[in-house]
């Protein structure tokens, strides 16, 4: 296959010879003169570029659409290959009406300046058309993604909320039926690798992972790109030319969690959308964490593998990972190895990958009785930030003593790493409250993190620290913490 | 068909936002969603990768060459004035000599595209020998690097009442800069036309600006340039005087190549670029009595103004005019430092200076009552202007309309102020990790420009044959909804529906001489420049239904859509076809310009401002003291709008300002390092409120017995700027918080932005002063 198909505007639409990093933002306003979807950052960080798109996909053995909201300004548009792409000039009803959430949107003054505004709609279409009447928190999450500087959200959550007073129904769920022909019409098989050549530039988008062992065999200078949540950034922001690009999201046997031998495996095509239910069964801490890595609209299109395989210090799922003593499922060609993640940085945004070689999937040791799993995200904003410090603890206590302590933290050196001093003192401690400061103590001799723009070193070192304070609270009855001290009985009175 | 016999969309009608179906629908235009001209070029800039260095060599001739590139253009390819300053004619289009901030441009390049524009800047090479940078203001204060001369204002002996006082303290608040953040960033589109004359699409909110820098630019008069904007994505003051850049690069390479040029830079570029809301490093010295009452106080504010003076004259001043907030000062000196350092030319941002400014008094009414062991509430009660005697401001103004006793009294019952700081104390004291803080703080916010000639503003009103109206004034719409409160005043004073009013973009051509949408005067002063357009219409139309009538223009009875005069009986449409056919003008300008306002400068004494606009809130926080990490846990709000024009819109100002205020004082934090780079410049590093950040609880309300003591447009209140210090509620709560950590013996030394990091290391600190003072009183004994 050479040409990119998506449905877009009730048709299929087939492009040849696109460049393989222009942005689904580029084309929309450059090429089809589609101006509602707007550009705040370029870097996915604003979700005034939010769009909406639609994936075929099983529900109780019937052929549904699952809509989900990404943005386009870091999206490529080969990534669109198979979907449905839903924008902003889309949502008015056939008649003209405008669509309930934009209705509403109207209704309760939920736009001042309007710049920010189609974003919002179409991060609130996609929960309409996905799930049932939210609640304020859950709205709050929805739209984290998306950066309105006039309003103060107040008006756009009510709004959100208000859609569902008529229902649910809608053109696209009216048309549901017709769309889901059109997409299986431009399904690909197995065999049928996209292949695509623009500007110069090469794009492989393999669906079979042993077409994909073949290809980043064939090509290891290529870029590997899953959601392309950072490797967009590269060519919006640092304009770079990505010569041979190869796709990881559309390969369908790397999309999946599964259990393997103790082990969650997760594939390194699953979007955190995707995996964190299974991590939060397993973890609930870590799915908590997952939660708070980007946006809707990242979780939506990036993958914990591109997290891991990118290698940047602040990536918030290597801690986690780190601490739960995962490991790598790397491939080259037929060959597979399996490598601790915590050995696969050797320096900063280093990775132990050889040529040819790339992430196939993730290991997490399952969960057992008698292991505490805890992590900590600490940024200047709670919702959609880059972390300062993000620490992650894994202990096995047995008769009141550590057994086994497994602590890493990300924003601390140049790379995720563990803290081996700090583990070295919790083992064999007793779990009291004056392992605290031990381990604390201990920690001071791990780190020499720096001064940045998130961080001062000092605060970096004595908030890790503090860390093991709240970890000590958490495992002994629920750590009260500024988000959440209902559930810890200390409730906030008025 | 029933009709409604009353008027239902002219003033004080919750109507929605006039362009609302258009943004949810993407329909709504900015500037880069005009369909681009034919031959269109698209512009990309040079910068200064230093902060202070003089200029050895521009070499041009890659980016020349790359592909797609069509003009270059440096200092020596302006025609006219190489500046776009708005005040002091400092600020160079393109460097020639000498750079003095990171992202200064330098030249910049016209291409084909975006993406060849963007990559052929990255190719000229400029040679720079360097200069030792002054970043911060404690830098610039000791190297004496000033842009303006230093200005005082005095009420009274400060300094013996300082002496005489019982109790006197002193202390110091470092408060951050913030990033404007629309959503729409700076964009400029020069069309060439015939005779050399220039028309610019410009995001600003100053056209007339943008039009007088681009002629003189271009070596032009001001007739030659024409400017229109119809909305912009979002100003905040960041549009008040940074669109003139854009547009003259714009204007210069459109000139040089005879093509449209588009000038639009991305979101890093712009935060690079642009300036921000002064920093300031404000310290006191302040006496007073067992109550808490302040005897004598002085103030040192020194602000962070950049590498030029843009606005910062008035902004400056008026940090001064707002460092008394809502609190009598009996003596009082302010004095003002305005630092140059070679950083941005910091600018306006919703506030202007004077959220600064009541940051330092209210950090002064928490540091009072922390040392008397009072509420901080009965010590903000006891300072609040009041009656003759105690009603003159630093500035020698007295204080005719304050509403904040009362207002105070209100929200005081409906928040449960007391009771909730009793549960608060009970509560800190069982919570080891865990504390909560809560605060009520006032605003009271001087409404008019302080420079006294920008007070003044037009409209133009049409009113065509079929009875429909074009309605245009000096205005801009960059979001709160101007437009459609200007066009209700409108509708109101024809008595037609508003949607017979069609709203049209802000013109330089239709609308001369314009001030800028600033200073919270948007309705105020274009509401009633079209007001005045419309009545001169509605009155000549009346003489004439009169004359129809057979009666005196006083008795024509002018209803809604429905207009008699003696016994005839007209529609609006019927009349004014009627009026048409005899021959009279229906078209108008209308002219406003605000009255009994004046300032003597260099006395410091005057009336800079028409009225007050005032508010309080409540906020209560909740921190970690493991982390930092906090929360606002509730809110309340009263604010006094007046009369409301749009209840609804002003709301939604309410709303906005405080939480854009709440993410100056708490996450928004503007990061350089030694050398004067701004690492924090794109939403990745900058942190704006993202909705989770909105209070768990809150209680927005309008003050319903707020009426404008003077004639403004329908006794209404300017409600764009003061709302947004309504924020400082917040950080005062968390600084309570921080109180209430040490068992309220010892206050915070917390400066804004109060990151979590700023928070811990604060109590850090605060222990730390504890422990040594526990320390030495064990020493003594």
């Amino acid at each position: 296959m050479t040409s990119v198909r998506f449905v877009f505007g009730g048709k299929v639409v087939a492009l040849d010879g696109i460049d393989p990093n222009m942005t689904v933002l580029s084309w929309l306003r450059t090429k089809v003169n589609k101006i509602g979807t707007k550009e705040g950052c370029a870097e996915g960080d604003c979700g005034a570029c939010t769009v909406v798109l639609g994936e075929l996909t099983q529900e109780s053995g019937r052929e549904r659409i699952r809509y989900r909201a990404v943005n386009a300004c870091i999206l490529f548009v080969a990534a669109l290959d198979g979907k449905q792409l839903i924008v902003v000039e889309d949502l008015r009803q056939a008649d003209g009406a405008l669509h309930p959430v934009q209705q509403a949107m109207v209704d309760l003054h939920g736009s001042q300046c309007g710049f920010c505004t189609p974003g919002f709609v179409m991060s609130l279409f996609a929960m309409y058309r996905s799930e049932g009447q939210p609640d304020r928190a859950r709205v709050n999450d929805v739209i984290a993604g998306n950066l309105c500087r006039c309003t103060g959200y107040r008006p756009i959550v009510d709004a959100a909320m208000a859609a569902y007073d008529g229902g649910r129904a809608d053109q696209f769920s009216r048309r549901e039926r017709q769309t889901v022909e059109l997409l299986k019409s431009i399904a690909r098989t197995e065999t049928e690798t996209l292949a695509l050549e623009g500007a110069g530039r090469r794009y492989f988008a393999p669906v079979t992972e042993d077409a994909l062992a073949d290809l980043v065999k064939a090509h290891p200078e290529a870029t590997l790109v899953a959601g392309g949540t950072d490797v967009g950034i590269w060519v919006t922001k640092h304009h770079q030319d990505l010569e041979t690009v190869i796709h990881v999201g559309g390969v369908r046997d790397m999309d999946f969690v599964r259990e393997v031998d103790g082990s969650m495996e997760i594939g390194a095509a699953t979007t955190y959308t995707d995996a964190v239910h299974a991590i939060a069964g397993q973890y609930p801490d870590f799915g908590e964490l997952i939660r708070r890595i980007g946006s809707v609209q990242i979780r939506n299109a990036g993958t914990i593998g591109g997290n891991v395989a990118n290698g940047s210090p602040i990536g918030d799922s290597m801690p986690g990972l780190i601490a739960l003593g995962a490991t790598l499922v790397l491939r080259l060609g037929k060959q597979k190895r399996v490598l601790p993640l915590d050995q696969f940085y050797p320096g900063y945004r280093q990775t132990a990958l050889k040529p040819g070689e790339y992430l196939s999937a993730i290991r997490v040791p399952l969960s057992q009785p008698g292991r505490h799993f805890h992590t900590y995200k600490i940024s200047k904003r709670f919702d959609q930030d880059i972390s300062a410090v993000c620490g992650a603890y894994c202990l096995d206590i047995a008769g009141g003593q550590v057994t086994r302590a497994r602590v890493a933290y990300g924003g601390m050196a140049a790379t995720p790493a563990r803290a081996p001093q700090c583990e070295g003192a919790l083992t064999g401690l007793a779990w009291t409250e004056d392992a605290v400061p031990v381990a604390m103590r201990a920690l001071a001799q791990d780190f020499a993190p720096m001064d940045d723009m998130r961080a001062t070193a000092r605060y970096r070192l004595a908030v890790a620290q503090n860390l093991l304070q709240r970890l000590y609270l958490d495992i002994e009855g629920g750590a009260p913490t500024v988000l959440a001290p209902e559930a810890s009985g200390q409730g906030m009175g008025a | 068909m029933s009709r409604s016999r009353k008027l239902t969309s002219g003033v004080k009608q919750s109507l929605p936002h006039d362009s609302a179906h258009k943004h949810v629908s993407g329909e709504a235009l900015y500037i880069d969603d005009i369909p681009e001209p034919p031959g269109t070029l698209f512009a990309a800039f040079g910068m200064s990768e230093k902060a202070h260095a003089e200029i050895t060599g521009i070499n041009l001739s890659k980016a020349k060459a790359a592909p797609g590139v069509v003009a270059v253009a440096a200092a020596e390819d302006i025609p006219g004035d190489n500046n776009c300053a708005p005040v002091f004619g400092d600020d160079p289009i393109f460097a020639e000599a000498l750079v003095e901030y990171v992202g200064q441009s330098i030249f910049a390049v016209a291409a084909e595209t975006v993406e060849q524009a963007r990559r052929a800047a990255r190719l000229g090479r400029v040679t720079f020998k360097e200069r030792k940078p002054v970043v911060t203001i404690d830098e610039a204060m000791a190297a004496k690097s000033f842009i303006l001369p230093p200005y005082t204002m005095q009420r009274g002996q400060s300094s013996r009442a300082l002496s005489r006082a019982k109790h006197r303290i002193q202390g110091r608040v470092e408060i951050g800069g913030q990033d404007q953040f629309y959503l729409e960033g700076h964009i400029a589109l020069a069309v060439p036309q015939e005779d050399g004359d220039m028309v610019i699409y410009s995001s600003s909110q100053n056209p007339s600006e943008v039009q007088h820098l681009v002629a003189h630019a271009l070596g032009l008069s001001s007739n030659a340039v024409t400017v229109e904007v119809r909305r912009m994505g979002g100003g905040f003051g960041g549009k008040e005087t940074q669109p003139a850049l854009y547009a003259c690069i714009a204007a210069v390479l459109a000139r040089k190549t005879g093509r449209p040029v588009k000038a639009r830079v991305d979101r890093d570029d712009d935060m690079i670029m642009t300036g921000k809301r002064h920093e300031f490093v404000t310290t006191w010295d302040v006496g007073f009595d067992d109550r808490g009452r302040i005897e004598g106080i002085e103030f040192d504010l020194a602000a962070r103004c950049g590498m030029s003076a843009d606005l910062s004259l008035a902004i400056c001043d008026r940090a001064m005019f707002h460092s008394d907030n809502a609190y009598y000062l009996s003596n009082v000196t302010i004095v003002s430092h305005r630092c140059k350092t070679n950083t941005v030319s910091n600018t306006a941002f919703r506030g202007f200076g004077g959220p600064q400014g009541m940051v330092g008094i209210e950090r002064v009414m928490d540091e009072i009552a922390f040392t008397l062991g009072l509420d901080p509430l009965d010590v903000r009660r006891a300072n609040l202007y009041g009656g003759k005697g105690r009603n003159i401001t630093p500035y020698h103004m007295t204080v005719e309309d304050n509403v904040l006793p009362e207002l105070f009294d209100e929200l005081e019952k409906t928040s449960r102020y007391r009771k909730r700081r009793r549960e608060i104390e009970s509560w800190n004291r069982t919570s080891p990790v865990l504390k909560r803080g809560i605060s009520l703080t006032p605003v009271k916010f001087g409404i008019s420009f302080t420079t006294t000639f920008l007070n003044q503003a037009g409209a133009l009103v049409h009113v065509y044959n079929d009875g429909s109206v074009h309605l245009n004034h000096g205005g801009t719409e960059m979001g709160p909804g101007l437009f459609v409160k200007v066009a209700q005043i409108v509708a109101e004073e024809f008595q037609i529906d508003v949607d017979r009013v069609k709203i049209t973009a802000t013109n330089t051509g239709k609308v001369p001489n314009t001030s800028a949408t600033a200073a919270s005067s948007g309705t105020d002063m274009n509401g009633m420049a079209a007001k005045n357009g419309a009545r001169t219409i509605r009155d000549r139309m009346a003489a004439f239904a009169a004359d129809m009538g057979g009666c005196r223009k006083a008795e024509v009875v002018w209803g809604y859509d429905a207009i008699r005069a003696g016994k005839k009986r007209f529609t609006f449409a019927e009349l004014t076809k009627a009026a048409y056919l005899g021959r009279v003008q229906l078209s108008a300008a209308g002219f406003y310009a605000t009255p009994k306002i004046h300032y003597d400068r260099d006395k410091a004494t005057g009336r800079p401002f028409y009225y007050f606009a005032y508010g309080a809130s409540v906020s209560e926080v909740m921190i970690d003291t493991l982390t930092g990490e906090y929360k606002v846990l509730r809110t309340d709000i009263l604010h006094d709008v007046g009369e409301s024009i749009n209840p609804a819109m002003d709301i939604g100002q309410i709303e906005g300002g405080f939480l854009q205020g709440m993410g100056w004082l708490t996450m928004e934090e503007l990061w350089w390092d030694k050398a004067g780079n701004l690492k924090t410049h794109a939403p990745s590093t900058y942190k704006i409120p993202a909705a989770s950040d909105w209070p768990e609880k809150f209680d927005v309300r309008i003050f319903e017995r707020g009426r404008n003591k003077e004639a403004t447009i329908h006794r209404s209140k300017a409600v764009g700027e003061p709302p947004l210090m309504l924020a400082i509620s917040v950080f005062s709560a968390i600084g309570d918080a921080l109180a209430g950590a040490c068992g309220h013996q010892i206050s915070p030394d917390l400066n804004a932005p109060a990151t979590p990091e700023e928070v811990l290391l604060t109590l850090e600190d605060m222990r730390a002063r504890l422990s040594a003072g526990a320390g030495l009183a064990e020493a003594a004994e």
